[in-house]
């Protein structure tokens, strides 16, 4: 029985991967997934609602799900159509996370009045708005770098609020309820109430209550416009011009010059409507209309948009950290029992987790059209990816098990990081000026990557080694030597990559800012791998170190290596300084500490290890 | 026992020497990145990398003292452990030939970063479109310029180091009909107008300017900023005294607010100002078109370029050249980078003026180093895939 295994373990994993793949179904009659798919322009980047929705979630609460206080759970989707559509809905919907105790306390709320103890609506927070405003103010005079925790909640819950508030003017004006009746009733009355206000302002007799309803309802369109930055309303049908997207408000603001209704902005308009009664014949009608009038004009957008809403339902940095999880466990039983069928199957389940984890990687590439890694977000994907590449190879050789268990852990915890940095908003952003460069992109920033992939995986081959070593009797004197050989070649690798990596890096900076090298915190960090790895190398030519020191200095790199990736942007000064939250921080100080107690344990005396393999002949 | 000389060699070639070398490097890499916090990128690099020593003042007292090896120290005896590997402990083979090559390569890496340390400089060119520009101006050095501008045709130009005005020692100058006499000086200074502090003023018994815009603004002393997006404006109070007695007491500042002040002295015109240090060049630049890419409906810049015109006054150069992200332009030993703009202010282009006469060094040590580090990676796959060709198959653990 036991001998079919590995091949039970392959049929599930792959039933698993295609299960996500199915394209995700409408939950009721009307056409959502259809008005996901509608691409807009936002933050430079032309991407599709969905993506707006799922990336709107994260940012304002961490995840992409909500329940609605009459608990029915809402797709990323629907929550949008709510907060776009009907607002007075969507602020009764507790998505703001608040942690942190003195905000909740600006608002009078305790942790018990959210939702998850930490998730608040806008009408909780309603009242106390104006403090948080306040406070607000006060911690932008304060210089990033320095402000406390607290400051940072505030500025970032502000944040959260504006983003909200920008949602909310995306389609339509979100006090008036029949926001479709006031645009039809625009469409007639434009010309004569045009005229009033023009007679109006020449000091001549005009019909006052149509000057007046104009001037209203254009103020609301001014409001629309300055309340939004979501650039819904594709360009003119006479443009092909990527900067000719307008927000809703801007488009209706142009009736008033031309005298009729933009129709992009009237279709936003009917769908809110549609959505606010629950009509799908028209909501998906409308959907339909649009679509093909776009596909006239932004037919590869819309091929691209589709397959990006396909990528977010299929989510496959999650199904790899689940079957990621599934290896590690399967490798670590092959050393208690069935060696051969769980080290093969967990071999098969990494090998399939690492294939989605790529195929996710390069749809990423394919609709960013950039290399591999562009921000922090993607260079921990590809950190994971690079090392369980690695692991792949090594396991391919010496089928022990010990690789598997290590690109197990890797890959969990690089996807969980990046799954942190992903909070922030949108993971495809566009790059700054000196970023845009793929040359550089795709040399410099890869090879260091994969220097640091292959660092980190040195540290956990050793974590292994000294895990086994002293707390079980399973690390013979093969397996050690085994494990010293595959932590020095892959040492040498991340000697290569950290150094040609860094060197390119000198050389990107020679060619953009003149000098080949400024001292800066993230060149410092590089450096610093580098001169740990030429230590680990020389100090075990030298003989200094031994087997067991050499495994002890892999787990240093770990720290080193943590310090140059995360660590420097911390600091808040220099090139690469991005902004960064204290749970970063923790986070980046509880590895520190955890690898100083594992250097501490590999460094206990060898009668201390119960694997008794290394006394003797080897220390 | 062996002699002196052979310990002292076998010190010097010792790979623990390396060793020791090389984490004494870290460590001060580290703490040098942490510093930065503190002094900015500037101040670190002279305070840990371009030094002999880190010094460090003992808490309390007024006394500096060595703690560190500073950066010269530590990569001199590197550079002096690697050449001596190389002529006592390394003998050629093929297999060690990577390993050699790598370290050769190094050697240079070291000797660029010293040159460069010694030689590089930096300045900034800031061009508005169609005015041609033929000197470019230091980030953190200053000058008193004190122009003769009686003659139309030209300007004969007296300029005084910052240095210099900061002893506050009375000096004269073989060009001046009068000698200068620098009564304050502050490293960083603001402006304020002089009529809102009245009380100030009368309470403050310190010398005040009599002439120019002194009479309407004050020096405002400040603390030196490290910060690296921040630039120190000093400020000095300067008297000029000719044969008969003083002629007056200007305020100058390095604040581009504050134009040079006129005045006229013995039937002659001049001009007196604080200005950032110029270094003028065989050449003049002006700026055709400065554009901003943005992307669309956004604030975040995608290319910043420089449309320029280069002409030298013999006639030999007269070309347009497009300096952008990336893309420098290289001319007479120079190296001319886009480096800033004026926000809302798209006729202006900020150009970063690099002489560094080692760039090259770091180019040629690299191609070397990648070569000996490939070499030596290639052998030792092939010589691992060998051997688990031969290897019987492994047991699993």
């Amino acid at each position: 029985m036991k001998k079919y295994l590995p091949l039970a373990a392959l049929v599930l994993a792959l039933l698993y991967v295609g299960s996500t793949l199915r394209p995700a179904r409408n939950p009721g009659a009307i056409d959502v997934n259809g008005f996901g798919r509608i691409p807009v322009l936002v933050n430079g980047r032309l991407k599709p609602l969905d993506t707006v929705a799922r990336s709107s979630l994260l940012q304002l609460q961490g995840r992409q799900s909500v329940r609605t206080p009459d608990d029915r759970r809402l797709q990323p989707i629907e929550w949008l159509l709510d907060v776009t559509c009907r607002s007075e809905v969507a602020d009764t919907y507790q998505h703001f996370e608040i942690t942190h105790p003195d905000v909740l306390a600006i608002f009078d709320l305790k942790a018990q009045d959210g939702q998850g103890e930490k998730r608040f609506s806008l009408k909780q927070l309603l009242p106390r708005l104006g403090e948080l405003q306040r406070q607000a103010r006060l911690a932008d005079q304060v210089e990033s770098a320095v402000r406390n925790a607290f400051q940072r909640a505030v500025l970032q819950l502000y944040g959260n609020l504006i983003h909200y508030q920008r949602l909310r003017h995306a389609f339509v004006s979100p006090d008036r309820p029949d926001f479709l009746g006031d645009l039809l009733k625009l469409q007639e009355s434009v010309k004569a109430g045009v005229e009033a206000v023009r007679a109006k302002q020449a000091g001549q007799p005009h019909d006052e209550a149509a000057a007046k309803a104009l001037t209203e309802i254009g103020e609301r369109f001014v409001v629309m416009n300055d309340s939004t930055h979501f650039l819904v309303v594709p360009p003119d049908a006479d443009t092909k011009d990527p900067v000719g997207w307008r927000t809703a408000g801007a488009a209706l603001l142009d009736t008033l010059r031309t005298g009729s209704v933009n129709p992009g902005a009237l279709a936003y308009a009917g769908l809110a409507h549609a959505w606010r009664g629950q009509k799908a014949e028209e909501f998906n009608k409308i959907v339909s209309l649009f679509r093909a009038d776009l596909e006239k004009r932004f037919a590869p957008a819309l091929r691209k948009g589709d397959t990006e809403v396909r990528f977010n339902s299929a989510q496959p940095f999650y199904t790899s950290t689940v079957l990621y999880a599934l290896a590690f466990f399967l490798a670590v039983f092959s050393w208690l029992a069935w060696p051969q069928e769980l080290g093969r199957s967990a071999f098969r389940v990494l090998a399939i987790a690492w294939v989605v984890a790529s195929l996710g990687i390069g749809t990423r590439m394919w609709l960013e059209g950039r290399p591999p890694v562009t921000n922090l977000y993607s260079s921990a994907l590809f950190v994971g990816w690079g090392a369980v590449g690695l692991c792949l190879l090594l396991e391919s050789i010496y089928r022990n098990s010990i690789a598997s268990v290590a690109a197990g852990v890797i890959g969990f915890l690089t996807l969980i990081i990046a799954h942190h940095l992903s909070l922030t908003g949108d993971t495809m952003e566009m790059m700054r000026a000196v970023l845009d460069s793929n040359f550089w992109l795709a040399t410099h920033v890869v090879v260091i990557t994969a220097g640091y992939s292959a660092t980190f995986l040195a540290g956990f081959l050793a974590i292994i080694y000294i895990v086994r070593g002293v707390f079980t009797r399973s690390l013979d004197s093969a397996t050690a030597d085994s494990l010293h050989r595959m932590v020095y070649g892959i040492v040498c690798f991340a000697t290569l990559f950290n150094f040609v990596g860094t060197i390119l890096g000198g050389i990107w900076a020679d060619q953009s800012w003149g000098r080949f090298w400024g001292w800066d915190p993230k060149e410092n960090g590089a450096l610093i791998i580098v001169l740990w790895n030429a230590i680990m190398l020389h100090a075990r030519w030298g003989g200094m170190v031994r087997q067991r020191g050499f495994m002890v200095l892999a787990v240093g790199g770990n720290i080193v290596t943590g310090w140059s990736w995360f660590g420097t942007n911390m600091l808040g000064v220099g090139l690469h300084s991005y902004g960064f939250t204290d749970a970063a921080f923790v986070a980046l100080a509880t590895f520190v500490t955890s690898q100083v107690a594992l250097i501490a344990i590999g460094n206990l005396p060898l009668d201390r290890w119960r694997s008794s393999g290394l006394r003797g002949a080897k220390s | 026992m062996k002699s002196p000389v052979r310990q002292l060699r076998d010190f010097f070639v010792s790979l623990r020497l390396t060793v020791v070398l090389l984490v004494l490097g870290m460590i001060l890499v580290f703490v040098a990145t942490l510093d930065q916090v503190n002094l900015g990128i500037w101040a670190v690099q002279e305070k840990y990398f371009r030094s002999f020593f880190v010094v460090g003042r003992l808490p309390g007292l007024d006394v500096f003292v060595p703690f560190f090896p500073g950066g010269y120290l530590i990569g001199g005896l590197l550079l002096i452990n690697l050449i001596a590997s190389h002529f006592f402990r390394f003998k050629f083979t093929w297999n060690k030939a990577g390993i050699q090559l790598t370290h050769a390569g190094l050697i240079f890496l070291l000797l660029g970063e010293l040159f460069t340390g010694l030689y590089q400089d930096d300045f900034s060119m800031r061009l508005t479109q169609g005015e041609p520009r033929n000197y470019s101006e230091s980030y953190r050095e200053n000058e008193l310029a004190i122009i003769d501008t009686t003659d139309a045709a030209f300007d004969d130009v007296v300029a005084i180091p910052e240095s210099v005005v900061a002893r506050k020692a009375a000096l004269q100058h073989p060009k001046l009909p009068f000698r200068i006499v620098p009564k304050e000086y502050y490293p960083n200074s603001g402006l304020r107008s002089r009529e809102g502090d009245k009380a100030a003023a009368s309470a403050g018994g310190g010398p005040r300017a009599t002439q120019g815009i002194g009479l309407n603004v004050d020096l405002l002393p400040q603390a030196v900023t490290y910060k690296h997006d921040e630039r120190n404006v000093p400020g000095a109070l300067v008297e000029l005294v000719g044969s008969d007695g003083p002629i007056g007491t200007w305020v100058v500042s390095s604040d581009p607010r504050m134009p040079p002040q006129r005045f006229q002295y013995a039937g002659r015109s001049y001009t007196i100002g604080l200005r950032f240090t110029r270094h003028y060049k065989p050449f003049t630049l002006t700026l055709l078109k400065f554009s901003h890419d943005r992307y669309a409906g956004t604030e975040i810049p995608k290319n910043f370029s420089s449309r320029i015109r280069l002409n030298t006054p013999d006639g030999r150069d007269d070309r347009e050249v497009l300096i952008y992200m990336n893309n420098p332009m290289r001319y007479s030993g120079l190296t001319f980078y886009q480096a800033s703009f004026e926000p809302g202010n798209d006729k202006v282009t900020i150009l970063q003026v690099v002489r560094n006469p080692s760039w090259l060094v770091p180019y040629i040590a690299c191609s070397i180093m990648t070569l000996g580090l490939i070499w030596q990676f290639a052998i030792h796959l092939t010589g691992f895939i060998a051997r688990r060709r031969a290897a019987p198959e492994p047991r699993p653990a």
